[in-house]
């Protein structure tokens, strides 16, 4: 499993990467390996508020579907619509796989470094 | 072991697999087939299903495995099924009252499929009857309702007839897709391959290991279903990935497993049938035979008349998945629910299966689900979704 030091991660496997008032949001290896092949999207619309804890997109495998959760308040400024036709880059390339981007981020939860997720994540997947 | 005789060919060692143990605490575990340890090994994601820990998918993910049953083949571990034997001068009778299809003159390895109906004419379990010989039946059921099955059947025995739940002593591969055939060949080193599809050869040998082969499955391919004792599951597994080396044979789940038989349209127990459904709405009246002069269910069946509702297929025309219990709208009034859902794989478009209320569920007919809220539209199709080629 791959945890790229740069990125900030959330509880419910998010990740986020910062870039001066923007912020991008897509889902760690660990919740695309756990998902399985990845067949559906459903992103949010630009100019749509999230919110920090609550749903913005969900996604689904062959075998289910699961709310992706945003971990910052703030709107919407671009989606990554390849990923509406090509939902497998998700389970490709994780990291660049990005659902969407986030401007005016008014909030955030706290977020774990990469280190910190990698613990969290290898303690999950042992207690299967 | 004598229960096994006629199916595995030779007595051998009893051996129970790992899981079964002697009791303690079996009840709140979940329970190990024989090739838990083989699962784990192969990259197996471990779930637990219908009591068992078995693998949803390998490394490779549920479309590849898919797929490799649709274009070359495919190794599946469903050793959960549920195996009863049904033995005596009065077993065929027997059968014929507690099974809707019918089971007089078959012949020594011929497969029946059947539901089997309670007496208000719902589906308490689907399965397959195999004739061994004469007055010697071998039932495969659900493994959800094993336990069920087995006390509704001794509950219901007439004369001399006697049910014996050999689960615990039964493993059972199944090998599918265009290129089982050209495997299993190579790997048989004793007695034929069946050749009509629903007929099976006992006393078989593949790589030496005693089994029951079966041309049967529930992929929508071309395939074998094989059964051995136990606590050789594990071996005829390695020896089968061995002869399917240089044909790409991929180990596969309990993921591909659903969409291969939801892609062919085979209905599912707890899905497309249950208690309340009966075989008529789920579309396998060709597996009730209502001139038999009697069997649990046909009373309530000849009553009921034509069904009100049944089984449709629906392919997805909105954007999104439709899964299970969705309820379906024509307009503003429901028309039915959905009972299973996935995409398809090989199709690569989304597909559901439904009950619907007859007038309703008219091909080409567009219906609207609703889906956590969100409404995707549906079309009304002829089952099954895919057909292989010939």
């Amino acid at each position: 499993m791959n945890y790229p030091e740069e990125l900030f991660y959330s509880a419910s496997h998010e990740w986020v990467k910062t870039e001066g008032d923007c912020v991008w949001i897509g889902i760690t290896d660990f919740a695309q390996d756990a998902l399985g092949d990845l067949v559906y999207v459903n992103l949010p619309e630009v100019g749509d508020e999230v919110t920090a804890g609550e749903v913005f997109a969900d996604v689904e495998s062959v075998k289910a579907v699961s709310d992706i959760y945003s971990p910052v308040t703030g709107t919407v400024a671009e989606i990554n619509e390849d990923l509406l036709d090509a939902p497998e880059t998700i389970n490709q390339s994780p990291y660049e796989a990005w659902f969407v981007k986030i401007e005016g981020v008014t909030d955030q939860e706290e977020l774990l470094s990469a280190g910190q997720y990698r613990a969290m994540a290898e303690e999950q997947a042992g207690g299967v | 072991m004598v229960v096994l005789r006629g199916i595995c060919g030779t007595v051998r060692r009893t051996g129970l697999p790992q899981g079964f143990s002697d009791g303690k605490g079996v009840e709140d575990m979940e329970k190990k087939t024989p090739l838990y340890e083989t699962h784990v090994k192969y990259g197996g994601k471990i779930v637990p299903f219908a009591g068992y820990l078995l693998p949803v998918q390998y490394k490779g993910g549920v479309i590849a495995e898919h797929m490799a049953v649709r274009t070359g083949c495919g190794l599946f571990d469903v050793s959960h099924m549920g195996e009863i034997l049904c033995t005596g001068p009065d077993a065929a009778e027997n059968l014929n009252r507690l099974l809707t299809n019918d089971f007089i003159g078959m012949y020594d390895g011929q497969a029946r499929y059947s539901p089997m109906c309670n007496e208000r004419g719902g589906i308490e379990d689907d399965l397959i009857v195999y004739k061994l010989e004469e007055d010697r039946y071998f039932i495969v059921v659900n493994a959800c309702n094993k336990d069920k099955d087995f006390a509704w059947m001794k509950d219901h025995a007439r004369g001399n007839a006697e049910f014996q739940d050999i689960s615990g002593q039964v493993g059972q591969l199944a090998l599918q897709g265009p290129l089982a055939k050209k495997i299993l060949l190579e790997a048989t080193d004793g007695g034929r391959l069946p050749t009509a599809y629903y007929s099976a050869s006992v006393g078989c040998t593949v790589g030496g290991v005693p089994c029951m082969i079966s041309r049967t499955g529930y992929t929508g391919e071309d395939g074998y279903e094989l059964y051995m004792e136990a606590d050789r599951a594990a071996e005829l597994w390695e020896i089968l990935m061995e002869a399917g080396k240089e044909d790409g044979l991929v180990p596969c789940g309990l993921g591909a497993r659903d969409t291969l038989r939801l892609e062919a349209a085979m209905p599912l127990y707890g899905h497309e049938m249950d208690e309340g459904v009966t075989p008529l709405e789920a579309g396998l009246s060709a597996f009730v035979k209502m001139e038999k002069e009697d069997f649990i269910g046909k009373e309530a069946l000849l009553a009921a008349g034509a069904p009100g509702r049944r089984r449709v297929g629906l392919k997805v025309t909105g954007r999104g998945i439709i899964r299970e219990e969705c309820p379906l709208f024509d307009g503003e009034t429901q028309v039915g629910v959905t009972t299973s859902g996935t995409h398809a794989p090989y199709l690569k478009y989304p597909v559901a299966m439904a009950l619907v209320d007859r007038e309703h569920g008219t091909e080409g007919q567009l219906l609207t689900a609703l889906v956590r809220g969100r409404k995707i539209e549906a079309q009304v199709v002829p089952l099954p979704f895919y057909k292989r080629k010939k």
